[in-house]
């Protein structure tokens, strides 16, 4: 199994109080498998993404990540899996903006020590990019940038894809084709892809569905 | 994964030039003020060690004569004979070189010339001897026939030669003093014993230069640092733009999977580069200004303290690298608190969360609190407070304190505009101003602090240089001045003067010593211009009448201060008995204490000396007509001075003296200036999403510009009337606290509107200059680029 989770709860503090957010998740994903995360804002759908990527802890469970569990690692230890194992695509693109595109598509690849610029280039290619590869992210459209985030994470072949509301700032033309290419792509490496959204429309597309509701798997 | 992190932090730089143009500018600017008034000080420092080396001054116990007089050469052979250790010095003035002799066969430790080409004892004594010194120096004496050797080592404005030939050159038989050295035989007879007429001032560990002028030099420092402070305040704000706008970068390449601590550790790196690259642009601007107003330094020390500094500058190895850890200093101060965020910020906090030094409520109320506190510590000094360390306590914590309080105390006015203001337009105005506030706060604050500076140090030169003005005319009365060549020419002149003019005052000066501090004893003819003209700060009754019946002296205020002398103290000035003082008198601009005694007893201590020189009192409409009948008498007319020229050339020195102080006041404002600049700059690239609203409401471009261009004024204004008595405050401390402390002098406040004023108008006028690029740039902005902030709101 890619993602194995069990008993995951997780809460945060507001004006003194501890809000749940996560009351018990169980969840696997096996790897190549595409699954919808969806659920009402504020349904814990973000927080389970950024707990299977390290980007968070869980206060209470056990995460296992391509058979790594990642609760027990230290900080170092889940930056090395965001490098090496994990891709993330965010809903706002999180390009860097001082770099151009070339440089952007290539930079997670770099970090993981797994660049390959033909790979990169063919990405490029796939995302239609390859006319913007000069250009700064500022200077290119939002499709056209969260094209280039997917094309980053890619690049850097993660076992392990998340995506969180990737479509979220792109009309409906826009989405679909990003998300087809996505999917495409995802499906040819054999990587796992678990993407939140709040689209039905796009969830449909997926492999699989997990509906998030107070906090648990509905 | 460190190059690819590299690449990524070091390109936001190429994408920002002008940030990096900021950053470097900045830190340079800071570090070139500062280490250019460190390498001031440190020439000056090596200038006195020089000194104090060679002549053994500070380093060696010194055998004075009591009465001032000089050392009789049978005295020193008798404290020989008795076994002390002591080696005579002679020194006196060799058109205008200051020449010393010494025994270089009794003179302890290093004392004497260190050359380099291996000159002997026995050559610096044979023939017709040797003179060593700086070449500029022996470039200065007039032919001697002894051989002159350039050493380096030599302190600057000082010849070194044997204690024969420095007696036979300035037409001396005695000695000035004797250097004891540190180890003696047991059992030597005491000095009472031996040597009644002299007294032993023990060696105090430097010279006495050094002690006297590091209080200027500490008036230096402290200016330095306010220039350093003007500079880390715009390097503060270019680190601090820089971490916020990469915020979200940082984010996204942690979530990326680079370490935290890789992260701190390049940025780190990153910094620490452009400290150096910054630092070493600093030393090199440090050592121009260093180089430019060394000359003008040393004249302002020779003028205050008759200290001889070199005018030319070395480069020593501890300046350039203290000028480089300031600047890492700089960099780690301007970016610790960035660094420290960063460090601190979660992984998931948001990126955009904050604007660029946008202040909360809390924190605006917290630096109020700090300000306040300061402010109260520097009232308390001024109360309670004395000396020059808490003058300098209540400088800083006043200037600080007051940085502090600006932004809170702007905001409250911006507030207030607000709500008086008449329409939509003007209100938003106000409000936006308010709203620009905290990014430009750092760079108000160095305009307040480098404006502050500015009236402070000029009201203070100001002040004095009115005093001193009135000063000279009071010291200059005689209409003319004349000297004659030798004692049969003078005699002559007083006899051809007397039927021609009111009255003839001879002048007469020589080098003495009083309660062990050196000085000049003058004489006085008892005459009406003195007590019309002369204005003692204190004085017993009748001190003129007194002094002419030769019942006391009259003493400087420098002498007052460095002897301890009061009004009444005994003070010996020859072998009767110690006469007291009179009246003390100030004596602006005179490096050296003095005492004036009657020309009866002058005549009567000194009798081989004539005066050459003399003050002469008529109608000044007929002077044109005596100088006419001098000079067909047959005096020189290089022997003739007029009282106008006399002042003028008083006045150049005067201006020469403080000339360092108003290039470093302009150096200080340009600074402030470009901060301002630099942040209207950085600013204006995060405007246009407040500013397209508004554009789209129905306000042009053009109108956008012109009230940019305003705020800016606007701000400035009301910095500059803040800036105004907090100036005022500083010319207070400076004058009332540390001038007294630090020459000796305490002076009256006067104050300068139209110079205000003019200095009001030039910062209002740098402020529009600084905001003009931005507003020509925000009036040529293409209306795509401010649509294209609604199309990224999608």
């Amino acid at each position: 199994m890619l993602v194995t989770l069990r008993q995951i709860a997780k809460s945060y503090s507001s004006a003194g109080a501890d809000i749940p957010v996560l009351r018990g998740v169980d969840l696997d994903l096996a790897a190549g498998e595409t699954l919808a995360l969806t659920g009402e804002s504020g349904s814990g759908k973000s927080t389970l993404l950024h707990l299977i990527g390290g980007l968070d802890r869980p206060d209470s469970g056990r995460i296992e990540v391509a058979g790594t569990e990642i609760t027990a690692l230290d900080d170092r230890g889940r930056a090395a899996l965001r490098r090496g194992t994990v891709g993330v695509v965010f809903q706002q693109f999180n390009l860097i903006p001082s770099l151009k595109i070339v440089d952007n598509i290539a930079f997670q690849a770099r970090l993981a020590g797994r660049h390959d610029p033909s790979r990169a280039a063919a990405l490029a290619d796939r995302l239609g990019l390859t006319d913007q590869l000069g250009k700064y992210p500022e200077q290119l459209s939002g499709g056209q940038q969260q094209r280039t985030a997917i094309a980053r994470t890619l690049a850097a072949r993660p076992q392990l894809v998340l995506a969180d509301e990737p479509t979220g700032n792109l009309d409906e033309d826009t989405a679909d084709q990003v998300l087809a290419v996505m999917l495409e792509l995802v499906a040819e490496t054999g990587a796992g892809l678990l993407m939140v959204t709040h689209s039905e429309r796009l969830a449909a597309r997926m492999g699989r569905r997990l509906h998030l509701h107070g906090g648990r798997v509905a | 994964m460190t190059r690819a992190v590299l690449q990524a932090l070091l390109s936001h730089w190429l994408r920002s030039p002008l940030q990096l143009i900021t950053l470097i500018t900045g830190l340079a600017l800071a570090t070139g003020l500062w280490s250019g008034v460190q390498a001031i000080n440190a020439e000056a420092r090596a200038s006195y060690g020089a000194a104090a080396a060679v002549l053994g001054e500070g380093s060696f116990d010194q055998l004075l004569p009591d009465s001032g007089a000089e050392i009789p050469l049978s005295t020193y052979v008798a404290l020989r004979r008795a076994g002390w250790q002591v080696s005579p010095v002679v020194q006196g003035r060799l058109d205008g070189v200051r020449l010393v002799g010494i025994d270089p066969l009794t003179a302890p430790g290093d004392v004497g010339p260190v050359a380099d080409d291996g000159a002997e004892v026995s050559e610096f004594l044979a023939g017709s001897g040797q003179i060593f010194g700086r070449a500029e120096v022996l470039g200065a004496l007039p032919d001697t026939g002894a051989a002159l050797i350039t050493d380096a080592d030599v302190a600057p404005g000082t010849a070194i030669t044997d204690i024969g030939l420095a007696q036979r050159l300035l037409g001396r038989a005695g000695i000035d003093r004797l250097l004891v050295a540190p180890v003696q035989p047991r059992g030597i007879a005491p000095l009472e014993t031996v040597a009644p007429g002299l007294t032993r001032r023990a060696a105090q560990g430097g010279s006495d230069i050094a002690r006297l002028t590091d209080s200027f030099h500490l008036n230096l420092t402290a200016f330095g640092l306010l220039c350093f402070a003007v500079g880390i305040f715009i390097v503060h704000g270019a680190v601090g733009l820089a971490f916020e706008q990469r915020r979200t970068v940082l984010r996204t390449m942690r979530a990326l999977g680079v370490p935290l601590t890789r992260l701190i550790g390049l940025m780190l790196a990153e910094l620490l580069v452009l400290a150096l690259v910054a630092g070493g642009l600093g030393v090199g601007l440090g050592w121009l200004l260093a180089a430019s107003l060394l000359p003008d330094v040393a004249a302002t020390l020779r003028g205050l303290y008759g200290a001889e500094v070199g005018g030319a500058l070395s480069l020593r190895p501890i300046w350039w690298l203290s000028g480089l850890g300031i600047a890492l200093l700089g960099t780690a101060l301007a970016s610790g608190a960035a660094l420290w965020r960063l460090a601190r910020m979660p992984l998931l906090a948001a990126g955009q969360g904050r604007a660029w030094a946008m202040a909360d409520a809390r924190g605006a109320r917290r630096q109020g609190g700090v300000a306040l506190g300061l402010l109260a510590i520097a009232a308390g000094l001024a109360l309670w407070g004395d000396g020059l360390t808490a003058g300098f306590a209540l400088l800083g914590a006043g200037l600080v304190g007051a940085a502090l309080a600006l932004p809170v105390l702007l905001g409250a006015a911006l507030a207030l505009g607000a709500r008086l203001a008449p329409g939509p337009v003007a209100q938003w105005f106000w409000a936006d101003t308010r709203q620009q506030l905290p990014g430009l706060s750092l760079a108000l604050m160095a305009l307040l602090l480098a404006m502050a500076a500015n009236v402070g140090v000029s009201t203070m030169v100001s002040s004095f240089r009115q005093t001193f003005t009135g000063f000279l005319d009071q010291r200059l009365a005689p209409e003319l001045y004349l000297e004659a060549d030798d004692a049969a020419q003078a005699a002559a002149l007083a006899a051809f003067l007397a039927p021609r003019v009111r009255s003839v005052l001879p002048l007469a000066s020589v080098e003495t010593s009083v309660a062990g501090v050196p000085a000049q004893l003058n004489m006085a003819r008892p005459d009406p211009t003195y007590a019309e003209n002369w204005r003692f700060l204190q004085s017993a009754p009748d001190a003129w009448e007194r002094l002419a019946a030769g019942d006391g002296v009259l003493i400087n205020e420098q002498l007052g201060r460095r002897a301890g002398l009061g009004l009444g103290d005994p003070v010996p000035v020859g072998a009767d008995a110690p006469l007291p003082v009179l009246g003390i008198y100030g004596d602006y601009g005179n490096p050296v204490g003095q005492v004036i005694v009657t020309e009866a007893l002058f005549a009567r201590l000194h009798p081989g000396i004539d005066p050459l020189r003399f003050g002469l009192r008529l109608d000044p409409g007929a002077v044109p007509a005596l100088r006419r009948d001098l000079e067909a008498w047959g005096l020189d007319p290089s022997a003739m001075t007029d009282q106008a020229a006399l002042k003028a050339f008083s006045l150049s020195v005067f201006e020469r003296t403080f000339s360092v102080t108003a290039a470093l006041n302009v150096l200080t404002l340009a600074v402030a200036g470009f901060a301002i600049l630099m942040s209207l700059l950085t600013l204006a690239a995060l405007r246009l999403p407040q500013l397209a609203p508004v554009w789209a409401l129905g306000l042009t471009r053009a109108r956008l510009a012109w009230l940019e261009m305003a705020r800016a004024v606007l701000l400035a204004a009301l910095t500059t009337a803040l800036a105004l008595p907090l100036g005022l405050a500083l010319a207070w401390v400076l004058l009332s606290i540390v001038n007294v402390a630090a020459f000796g002098w305490r002076l009256p406040m006067f104050l300068f509107p139209a110079d205000y004023a003019v200095l009001a108008g030039l910062a209002l006028v740098a402020a529009a200059l600084a905001a003009l690029w931005p507003a020509w740039r925000l009036a040529r902005t293409p209306p795509a680029a401010l649509l294209g902030v609604f199309a990224n709101e999608r």
